[in-house]
């Protein structure tokens, strides 16, 4: 009986507190105008897990232009913009309550994510809603196949493995490669998969293999990997696997470079290999001086306040997901500015033919997929003398 | 041997970390007979107060600092979440166990935001040694070493000290050695004191070569010293050790396996084999459990009716 | 009936709790249908409520388990993942197997059958590789169980991540594209990409949960039930009565993991994709705390605490992992709503531990006075110094503010929500209260247990 007492006292008081913080929910007096009319730019992006750091430096972009841009006009009204959160943790299973969660915050078109695995997860949702999602990064082809509501701004993964074993040949000449994947991870494992049909095409061969999520133990990879003979190493992983293997390999004296995809651009990376005997290779969609003005903006932005420098990995930096997330945010209000409305359904018609010259290049979307089209990825070496990215060449196919 | 020699090296070093671990199990067991979950997890915060201490301090004072902050941890928790259940049934203190982890592998994240923490460089331990032909860090043939050591002097203290004597009796027979006087909260605290010392510093070995610390850092080497304190019969330190060298070295050569039996010309193609790295683990446990339950120096346990 | 004797009417009157009973789950059911026709569908409370239903389902197998038969069992993510692989493989539609198993070729399995064969198929699956992992395992004691199958669960996972049975199991890759909750809506002219007519998604997640717990329940109550029971009250004895101890137990395992298995299907359902590194020891460790703070021994305190904890984690309290500004009028509510919380649990606690014995006062007393001075603190600190950011707030202070909540039950509420007491136990406790209080108001002595002898029954 007792214990019904406290049960009904406790709800009691559960209420209590939601009802007390349903009253503070309020944004700061400085920013709130009653009569405003807003729109929900939904942010899906990992803030926790394997891929928080990229996530987070992904979302900075957004903000970024947010801050610049925070309203856009709608059939001749103006509309505040307002960006809603949602961290889906890096992992597949907590990616549903995250995309729901946005959803239920009615937000008319989402960005991201970070990662192809959690988008495809997420991507049922927004589906079922009705919503848009126009991917920052996500480079897994499943992500936009045979559905017409997940967009992409960035390149596939058919063609970054395809730039990637072209980069190998001829820089190196290399004819062995080992490749390193972690277990379940689509980007990984995809990427991967693409090298591989693309440098046996070239006439290499490869040893691929994979290591269970968690792992930080890679010494036995990297001698895998010298065993193995290879010339050059393709390890596509998340940035904190990524700065293990390099670790690692420094360690055992591995003189063969290691490439990888677009996650490896981060500062993250350039921190692990500083003085280190290493090479590394990846590569990406946009190299720091690209845009001056995008560059020198971002960086008063992200040293305009110690949290996003955090975010950033606390340098200033600048990582391609950044310019990318930033790209997709003007890709959204280019999309809302052409539907003419804050209706989800009407901006996922409009995003199709939606062509916006963003500083990471010109977007457009095919019309098969809604995928950008985009011919050149750039790739970039880290200096382990000055700790920086240098940029090594433009790299397209054929 | 030029072959499986990278492979033996790494597994002797991540098997000596793994000792440290598994005998704050296997003490802790022997004692509560409690599966201590959050163990691992306190040798991830261990390496998350390094991390944060040595942004400020010099390594030499950080060191011993992380030794005494990991000491207090477990001995609050100790107090905290276990000693008031020591009348409750074996499941509810095992439940408050996975709770303590469960609480810390959160509060890890909520402090470090969700992001990877990269692991000081502590000097001597870091640099790159060349051991016939292959290449390590120095921390790979310092582990092997300073297991031996701590081991021994841990098991001449319970040896020949009075507290070591009363941590024998109270393991013998809980109720009894309480009938003689033995003040049973303060032998488990001083148990609880050794394991978080020992986790310590095998987080300092063990972050000093896998340098990336993670909210979930804990979960696995904790659970696989676990193993190995139950593959070495659980109660018994040298068993403790026994296991945990040798589920480190199966577990290098397992991932390594494909490699070495390309080289030796024995398959032609990999097999995969790397993905039962950590499963080969656990179905060593199970061999072992059903074949022998008490482990390999475990003495036999009867059932009080 | 006029000629009543009095053994009669006992029985007749003890009827009415399930009656009751039965009206409430009657009433839920038709609530959830009802909400789920007018509340907008991108609502948390339907993921809330698929996900609840799922957790309620595998709670209360894990209860089975670890609360009735008294055997520890740390594998149910395993089981879950193999129902969820079970439930995924067969479902995905032909047409789209060769985009799901991209790297497979499509896969070798080229048949779908329909979702609820699947999801039984999966549960027949999941409880096969119960039997074959308990012939084993069963005969360890208690926490050596417990690693065993935790070790089951890893070893599992690892097999099916496993590349060689990629055209399989996918290797560690997602499946995706098989039907899940909501492909239960039905539509107009039963079209797939026709607008909803009536919604289904969320009341056939009840459905199906609802007619496995009450099996669940059946069996509890049956012969087999009380066999259980006297195994977790004390092997020994239960031998000496003759009940075969390792039958019982290779029953309640494989009951429970086949179970497991439906709500593995269930979760795929409700995920969407499934991939086996999901299925961590993490997710058998929340299972378990649901069990926990339900009551180990109640199935009505699994699905009660099931929903709670869904909700509080993924709905309620995600306020707490957003950065907060208030206003001043929102900051003096906020801090005096929080002080009165404060000093409502602590009276609360005062109160309940009054009669506790002097040690356990004195440490539950020291430990709520620390408390209070660190939050009282806070909140003067939070008033004179701190602008109009909620202090603390920001990302992953929900998990920490949960697992606090999760520890105090855990050590000063270990009975749980219900302790061992079922929902029609619950309606005779108000009940009998109700009398008493009936009969107090009318200033006559109660016929049933006193109110302060009632609450020390719980």
């Amino acid at each position: 009986m007792k214990k019904v007492l406290a049960l009904l006292l406790s709800s009691t008081l559960m209420l209590a507190l939601l009802a007390g913080c349903g009253g503070g929910q309020t944004p700061p007096p400085a920013t709130t105008d009653p009569n405003a009319k807003v729109v929900h730019i939904g942010v899906f992006e990992p803030s926790t897990g394997d891929s928080g750091a990229g996530g987070k430096q992904e979302t900075l972009g957004i903000q970024y232009a947010n801050s610049l841009t925070p309203t856009v006009d709608i059939g001749g009204e103006s509309y505040k913009v307002e960006l809603v959160y949602a961290d889906n943790g890096s992992s597949t299973d907590k990616a549903p309550t995250a995309a729901q969660q946005l959803v239920s915050k009615g937000v008319s078109v989402v960005l991201g994510s970070y990662g192809s695995g959690v988008s495809m997860a997420g991507s049922d949702i927004f589906k079922n809603a009705g919503i848009a999602a126009i991917g920052i990064s996500c480079t897994n082809p499943q992500v936009t196949q045979g559905n017409t509501h997940y967009f992409r701004i960035c390149f596939l993964d058919p063609f970054q493995g395809t730039v990637q074993a072209k980069f190998a040949t001829e820089k190196f000449q290399a004819k062995k490669a080992y490749c390193l994947a972690e277990l379940g991870n689509d980007y990984d494992v995809g990427l991967v998969n693409y090298f591989t049909d693309a440098f046996q095409k070239l006439g290499g061969t490869v040893t691929s293999e994979t290591f269970p999520s968690g792992t930080s133990d890679f010494t036995s990879y990297i001698t895998n990997a010298k065993n193995a003979g290879a010339d050059v190493i393709f390890a596509p992983c998340s940035i904190s696997y990524a700065t293990q293997i390099i670790d690692q390999a420094a360690a055992q004296g591995l003189a063969k470079p290691i490439m990888a995809g677009d996650t490896w651009d981060s500062n993250k990376v350039v921190e692990a290999a500083k003085g280190k005997a290493v090479q590394i290779y990846v590569s990406t969609f946009y190299q720091e001086g690209g845009n001056p003005e995008f560059d020198s903006g971002f960086k008063t932005f992200l040293n305009s306040n110690s949290t996003n420098l955090n975010n950033n990995g606390g340098n200033d930096m600048i990582s391609a997901v950044s310019a990318m997330g930033y790209d997709a945010y003007y890709v959204a209000l280019e999309a809302i500015k052409a539907a003419g409305s804050t209706d989800s359904k009407a901006i996922n018609d409009a995003i199709w033919k939606v062509s916006y010259p963003g500083v990471t290049g010109q977007i457009a979307f095919d019309t098969v997929n809604g995928d950008a089209v985009r011919k050149t990825a750039y790739i970039k070496t880290v200096n382990t003398e000055t700790g920086v990215w240098d940029f090594e060449k433009e790299q397209s196919v054929d | 041997m030029q072959t499986v020699l990278p492979y033996l090296l790494s597994g002797i070093s991540v098997g000596g970390q793994y000792a440290l671990i598994a005998i704050g199990y296997t003490m802790v067991y022997g004692i509560l007979r409690l599966i201590n979950f959050a163990h691992g997890d306190v040798f991830m915060v261990a390496g998350l107060v390094m991390v944060y201490l040595s942004a400020s301090l010099p390594i030499y004072v950080v060191i011993p600092l992380v030794l005494a902050i990991t000491v207090t941890i477990g001995f609050i928790i100790e107090r905290a979440a276990y000693s008031p259940l020591r009348s409750a049934p074996r499941m509810s203190i095992m439940i408050s166990a996975i709770g303590v982890s469960y609480l810390l592998q959160n509060l890890a994240l909520y402090i470090t935001g969700g992001m990877n923490q990269m692991y000081p460089n502590i000097p001597f331990f870091t640099e790159s040694v060349s051991i016939f032909g292959a290449t390590t860090k120095r921390v790979t043939l310092v582990t092997p070493i300073l297991t031996v050591v701590l081991v021994v002097v841990l098991v001449w203290l319970i040896k020949n000290t009075k507290i070591g004597m009363a941590m024998r009796s109270v393991a013998t027979d809980y109720e009894t050695s309480q009938l003689m006087g033995i003040k049973i909260n303060s032998v488990i605290s001083f148990t609880f004191i050794i394991g978080s010392f020992l986790a310590a510093v095998a987080s300092l070995l063990y972050f000093s070569n896998y340098t990336t610390v993670i909210p979930t850092s804990g979960a696995m080497p904790g659970l696989k010293a676990f193993v190995a304190a139950v593959f070495g019969g659980i109660g018994s330190i040298p068993g403790a050790v026994i296991g945990a060298f040798t589920i480190g070295i199966c577990e290098n050569l397992i991932k390594g396996l494909d490699s070495i039996l390309i080289q030796t010309g024995i398959i032609q193609q990999g097999l995969g084999l790397t993905t039962f790295s950590d499963a080969f683990t656990f179905a060593l446990l199970i061999v072992i459990l059903v074949v022998k339950p008490t482990g390999i120096f475990g003495e036999k346990v009867t059932d009080k009716v | 009936m006029k000629t009543s004797s009095p053994l009669s009417k006992q029985a007749a009157r003890s009827r009415v709790p399930e009656i009751i009973t039965g009206c409430i789950i009657v009433a839920i059911y038709l609530l959830v249908f009802v909400l789920e026709q007018v509340v907008s569908p991108g609502s948390m409370l339907f993921s809330v409520l698929k996900k609840g239903a799922t957790y309620a389902l595998v709670a209360a197998s894990m209860n089975l388990l670890n609360g009735f038969t008294g055997l520890f069992s740390l594998g149910q993510a395993g089981f879950m993942l193999i129902g969820a692989y079970v439930y995924s493989i067969f479902t995905i539609p032909v047409e789209v197997r060769h985009s799901v198993y991209q790297y497979y070729d499509g896969g070798i399995i080229q048949h779908t059958l329909p979702f609820f064969i699947a999801l039984i198929l999966g549960g027949i699956v999941a409880a096969i590789f119960a039997w074959l992992i308990g012939l084993p395992v069963l005969r360890l004691k208690s926490d050596y169980l417990a690693i065993a199958t935790l070790g089951f669960a890893e070893i599992i996972r690892a097999i099916f991540q496993w590349g060689f049975l990629g055209p399989i199991t996918n290797g560690s890759n997602a499946l995706r594209l098989f039907p899940n909750f909501d492909s239960m809506n039905i539509r107009q002219g039963g079209d797939p990409s026709a607008p909803v007519s009536i919604y289904f998604s969320t009341t056939s997640a009840f459905i199906i949960a609802g007619i496995c717990i009450a099996l669940i329940f059946m069996l509890v109550n049956s012969t087999y039930g009380r066999a259980f029971k006297a195994i977790r009250d004390d092997e020994v004895s239960a031998e000496a009565m003759g009940i075969n101890l390792a039958r019982h137990k290779m029953l309640s395992f494989v009951i429970s993991s086949f179970f497991a298995g439906i709500g593995g299907g269930m979760l795929a359902m409700f995920m969407s994709t499934v991939q086996a590194k999901n299925f961590t020891s993490g997710m058998t460790y929340e299972i378990l705390l649901i069990v926990v703070i339900g009551g180990i021994g109640s199935l009505t305190g699994s699905i009660f605490s099931a929903f709670l904890f869904v909700a509080c984690s993924e709905w309620w309290l995600r306020f707490l992992d957003n950065e907060m500004f208030l206003t001043p009028p929102a900051k003096i509510q906020f801090i005096v709503v929080a002080i009165a919380i404060i000093a409502a649990i602590s009276l609360l606690t005062y109160f309940r531990n009054r009669h506790a014995s002097p040690k356990k006062r004195k440490r539950v007393y020291l430990l709520t006075g620390i408390a209070d001075v660190l939050l009282l603190g806070w909140l003067l600190w939070f008033q004179f110094m701190g602008g109009y950011q909620m202090p603390l707030l920001r990302n992953g202070f929900r998990s920490v503010v949960f697992a606090v909540v999760i520890m105090t039950v855990v050590l000063f509420f270990s009975r749980g929500i219900m302790g061992t007491k079922e929902l029609p136990d619950l309606i005779r406790d108000i009940g009998r209260s109700g009398q008493n209080l009936y009969h107090w108001l009318c200033g006559k002595r109660g016929t049933g247990k006193s109110l302060k002898g009632g609450a020390n029954d719980v």
